[in-house]
């Protein structure tokens, strides 16, 4: 936590070869009942925040889903470091996935397990020692704000304490990447500004971030990196973009907006009960 | 470490899925107390049926004539020469009227003299074959009838004419009970599975977060089959209880009154309560176990 930025950036200079963390190259998914990714090839290198925008269906969760290797691509490779996920054997996928920090729209925690014991799960999966899980959980809980609710059920908390909850399971094992697919979809504003804040703490510690997103008010206020989808192709990569491509104006919107609403196309039929109804 | 951890994990589980446990554990106890009463069932059937098997005797009656030296050459003939032949117990002249005088003593009191042969008693050595032993010892001749195979033999009978249809019920008995024993075990397999299956499928989110956090799958699922261990066990051991409790209080006092129940060979208590406990745990752990790998497919 106490890295700082300066820090980054030199160790970043130390290794000018280092791969970026991120890398799609030619990626395509098809799925039985169309395209899910088309085509596509960014990177994201080391530190960086990404937002991945679109409609519903554009392929956002499945650039996700490819990433965490839930799905496998059609054609084309992706890299995770540097690392080809195809030549990740299945039973090696459980070890991949350590390396991921992932945060879900519908929060995904153990129903039955205290705040504290969902953290301390993911330590668990990796083998910590009952010592480790003690000297880390509760650090990470304070940095998210949740040491008041160690021992509270996930049902018995708020929509954002348990996107809290998340974010620390995620992050508790220090990830170099993490991937949130929809963070804020299911939190009103408020809230959603404390997560995307906590989001950003932990992009500064070194952290790459890409979080998913129909979030416009969040990605215009944070002006960081936006890919943009559209039916499975990026048709957009901005390096401070805005959640609309930029090229219509608020003015123009305005317009769009005052152009005349289109006249009623029913006439007026005297005598009918339904158009009587409206007379003065 | 580990294992402390997973032992932990299973009794959570099985505290806040208090009600799919307890079906589970009610699964494994009415299929263990079902077992364990079929198992000493159909025992008990086919060692009876096989006990009136054993009695299926092939009698040879010497001719009433015949010398010490006759009797000694159809004992070798037996002996080495006819195929079939398990037991051959000899009963003389002497011993048949003293065993028939003590049947019946009036009838015997007015005959002067004794009127019965010296009898080979022969035992097949398997029931079904005693068809066999009877042509074997008395082939049926060119012209109808029957000869035999030794000049001092007079005749060959089976102890029972219904020898064949004592040997077609035994048999049919036997098929069926062990026909039910097949469907029956058939029947509790699938139902323990289902009901395991049942409780693990209202947890395959969970699994499924798991993974996502990056669990391995063994990681995943030793919690799970340590429950179905504990939850076998338990269901297995609360079935024998009864068994034990309903032999006590029902079957022992009965053993006591009638001879007939006991005389069949059954399985020794201990085996039988070792298998069953076996039995159970087996199938629930391996059943959570396997019924798991559906849903670590993530």
């Amino acid at each position: 936590m106490a890295t700082t930025e300066a820090e980054i950036l030199a160790r970043e200079a130390a290794h000018p070869t280092a791969p970026p963390v991120v890398e799609f190259r030619r990626v395509s998914k098809r799925y039985d009942n169309g395209m899910g990714l088309d085509d596509a090839s960014f990177t994201v290198g080391r530190g960086e925040f990404v937002f991945l925008v679109g409609s519903t269906g554009s392929g956002k969760s499945t650039v996700m889903r490819l990433l965490i290797k839930e799905l496998e691509p059609t054609s084309g490779t992706i890299r995770v470091a540097g690392r080809d996920l195809a030549e990740i054997t299945r039973k090696k996928v459980p070890f991949f996935r350590r390396n991921l920090g992932v945060v879900f729209q519908d929060f995904k925690l153990l129903p039955n397990r205290t705040v504290h014991d969902n953290v301390a799960y993911a330590l668990q999966v990796t083998g910590s020692s009952r010592k480790e899980v003690r000297a880390k959980v509760p650090d990470i809980l304070r940095l998210t704000g949740l040491s008041t609710k160690l021992h509270h059920f996930p049902d018995q908390l708020s929509g954002g304490e348990q996107q809290r909850v998340s974010v620390a399971r995620a992050f508790v094992n220090h990830p170099p990447l993490l991937l949130a697919d929809e963070p804020t979809g299911n939190l009103d504003p408020e809230t959603s500004i404390g997560i995307m804040q906590l989001l950003y703490r932990i992009n500064r510690t070194g952290t790459t971030v890409i979080v998913a997103t129909h979030d416009s008010a969040m990605v215009d206020r944070m002006r960081r990196r936006v890919i943009e989808l559209s039916s499975g192709r990026i048709i957009r990569d901005e390096v401070s973009g805005l959640y609309a491509p930029r090229d219509m104006s608020t003015a123009e919107f305005g317009a769009l907006l005052r152009e005349p609403a289109p006249a009623p196309r029913r006439v007026r039929e005297p005598g009918d009960d339904f158009d009587d109804a409206f007379r003065d | 470490m580990r294992i402390g951890f997973f032992l932990r994990e299973a009794l959570r589980s099985m505290s806040r899925n208090a009600v799919p446990s307890f079906a589970a554990m009610a699964s494994v106890l009415v299929t263990v107390l079902v077992l364990g009463v079929f198992i000493p069932v159909v025992q008990a059937t086919t060692g009876a049926a096989n006990d009136v098997r054993s009695r299926v005797l092939v009698n040879v009656y010497l001719k009433t004539d015949a010398k010490p030296d006759d009797v000694a050459r159809v004992q070798r003939l037996l002996d080495d020469k006819v195929d079939h032949v398990g037991k051959v117990q000899y009963l003389s002249k002497a011993d048949a009227l003293k065993e028939q005088k003590a049947r019946y003593p009036e009838a015997y009191d007015l005959l002067g003299s004794n009127p019965l042969p010296d009898t080979f008693r022969v035992t097949p050595d398997k029931p079904d074959n005693a068809l066999k032993l009877r042509d074997a010892l008395s082939p049926s001749a060119p012209g109808g009838g029957h000869t035999t195979i030794d000049p001092s033999i007079d005749t060959v009978k089976n102890s029972k004419d219904d020898t064949q249809k004592i040997l077609v019920a035994t048999r049919v008995v036997k098929l069926t009970t062990g026909l039910l024993a097949v469907l029956l075990v058939v029947a509790s397999v699938l139902l323990v599975s289902n009901t395991i299956r049942l409780s693990l499928f209202s947890r395959r989110r969970e699994v499924e977060v798991m993974k996502l956090v990056g669990a391995t799958d063994w990681f995943i699922r030793w919690p799970f089959v340590i429950e179905g261990i504990v939850l076998g066990a338990l269901g297995g051991l609360m079935a024998i209880l009864l068994l034990l409790v309903g032999k006590i209080a029902l079957l022992d006092p009965l053993i006591s009154q009638f001879a007939l129940l006991a005389a069949p060979k059954t399985i020794h208590l201990g085996v039988l309560v070792a298998v069953l406990l076996a039995a159970s745990i087996g199938v629930s752990a391996a059943g959570s176990g396997l019924s798991l790998r559906r849903f670590l497919r993530v």
